[in-house]
């Protein structure tokens, strides 16, 4: 076991085993690592060094927010004082219906927009009130902004790591 | 009326969107900090599955830290948004695929094993549909991924 924060061989083939989630039997890393020839405590050592070194944010059971009803999202986009942004971006992302908040470089002059901060909620009328909330907090240092609706998902999966053999940039069914 | 998510069920969302225990029998873990039984906890997960409430249960990564990853943006023209949404889909690496009210109205992310993985995908895509893509990657976050608080009707 290296203690570096390199993700090895290894590490990617035990992210790949889990990407379509645990199973739910009652020894599930045990079950992991027999598809890919690891023990269950090296399994269990591992994905908690990559928690350790944030590779992997965190392990939990990831909800389908549309199927609860989270059938609004608004992908709201702001324009904010460059040098304020960092200090505004953590004041919205500490807000608990904001469920990412990320700083995104401009394309100008069409897109002059570098905060963006993602609203789930039932209806659109509950964003509005959000994006109110939010437009209150950034005052004048915001100029602009958005709110991109989306009621239709084309895709959504977690993270797809490539077989080790790439297939490239084909058009390809996973 | 779909059968409604069950006291035990609500609990595991709102408990385990993170900390799921990495232990030998963690749903054992799990029964025994809520109070439940391991096969009560399994039988409730596997029902929230089988009806696609839960998305899965497993790990969420940061972006960058296991390959490479952008946001992209891109304007298509409205008659064949979903035709060139289903070929972007198609494509290997985009994971995610949704579409939006704007000029911009089709943002996918693009993932790969490093940044040449990403020039490479995003150029195929631009052949396949003669439309730019404007990368629009992560400079800073504000918020830690931690999941987020539902509030159950």
């Amino acid at each position: 076991m290296t203690s570096s924060d390199t993700v090895d061989e290894i590490d990617h083939a035990l992210i790949r085993a889990t990407q379509n989630g645990l199973p739910l039997t009652p020894h599930p890393y045990r079950d992991i690592g027999l598809g890919i020839g690891l023990g269950p405590d090296d399994v269990e050592q591992r994905l908690q060094r990559l928690q350790d070194i944030g590779v992997i944010r965190r392990i939990g059971i990831i909800p389908n927010h549309y199927r609860l009803g989270y059938r609004a999202n608004g992908m709201s986009v702001w324009d904010v004082t460059d040098d304020r942004v960092d200090n505004l971006g953590f004041q919205i992302g500490a807000l608990h219906f904001v469920s990412h908040c990320y700083r995104r470089p401009r394309h100008l002059p069409d897109w002059p927009f570098n905060l963006f901060a993602m609203i789930h909620a039932t209806t659109r009328d509950e964003i509005d009130t959000r994006i109110a909330d939010i437009a209150s907090i950034l005052g004048k240092e915001c100029r602009s902004h958005r709110v991109l609706f989306s009621e239709k998902i084309l895709k959504k999966t977690g993270l797809r790591l490539p077989k080790p053999k790439r297939c490239g940039a084909r058009p390809c069914s996973d | 009326m779909p059968r409604p998510v069950t006291p035990l069920q609500k609990k595991l969302i709102d408990c385990y969107q993170r900390g799921f225990p990495v232990t030998p029998h963690p749903y054992a873990d799990i029964a025994a900090a809520i109070g439940s039984t391991e096969d009560a906890v399994i039988n409730a997960l596997a029902d929230l599955q089988d009806r696609k409430i839960l998305s899965r249960i497993g790990a969420t990564y940061a972006t960058g830290r296991a390959g490479a990853s952008t946001l992209a943006a891109m304007a298509a023209p409205a008659e064949n948004l979903e035709k060139i949404a289903h070929l972007i889909s198609g494509f290997t690496g985009i994971n995610h695929n949704y579409e939006r009210e704007d000029k911009l109205n089709l943002w996918f992310v693009i993932t790969g094993p490093d940044q040449e993985a990403i020039r490479q995908t995003t150029r195929a895509i631009t052949d396949a549909t003669g439309l730019a893509v404007h990368h629009m990657p992560m400079i800073e976050h504000y918020r830690l991924d931690l999941g987020f608080p539902l509030s159950w009707n």
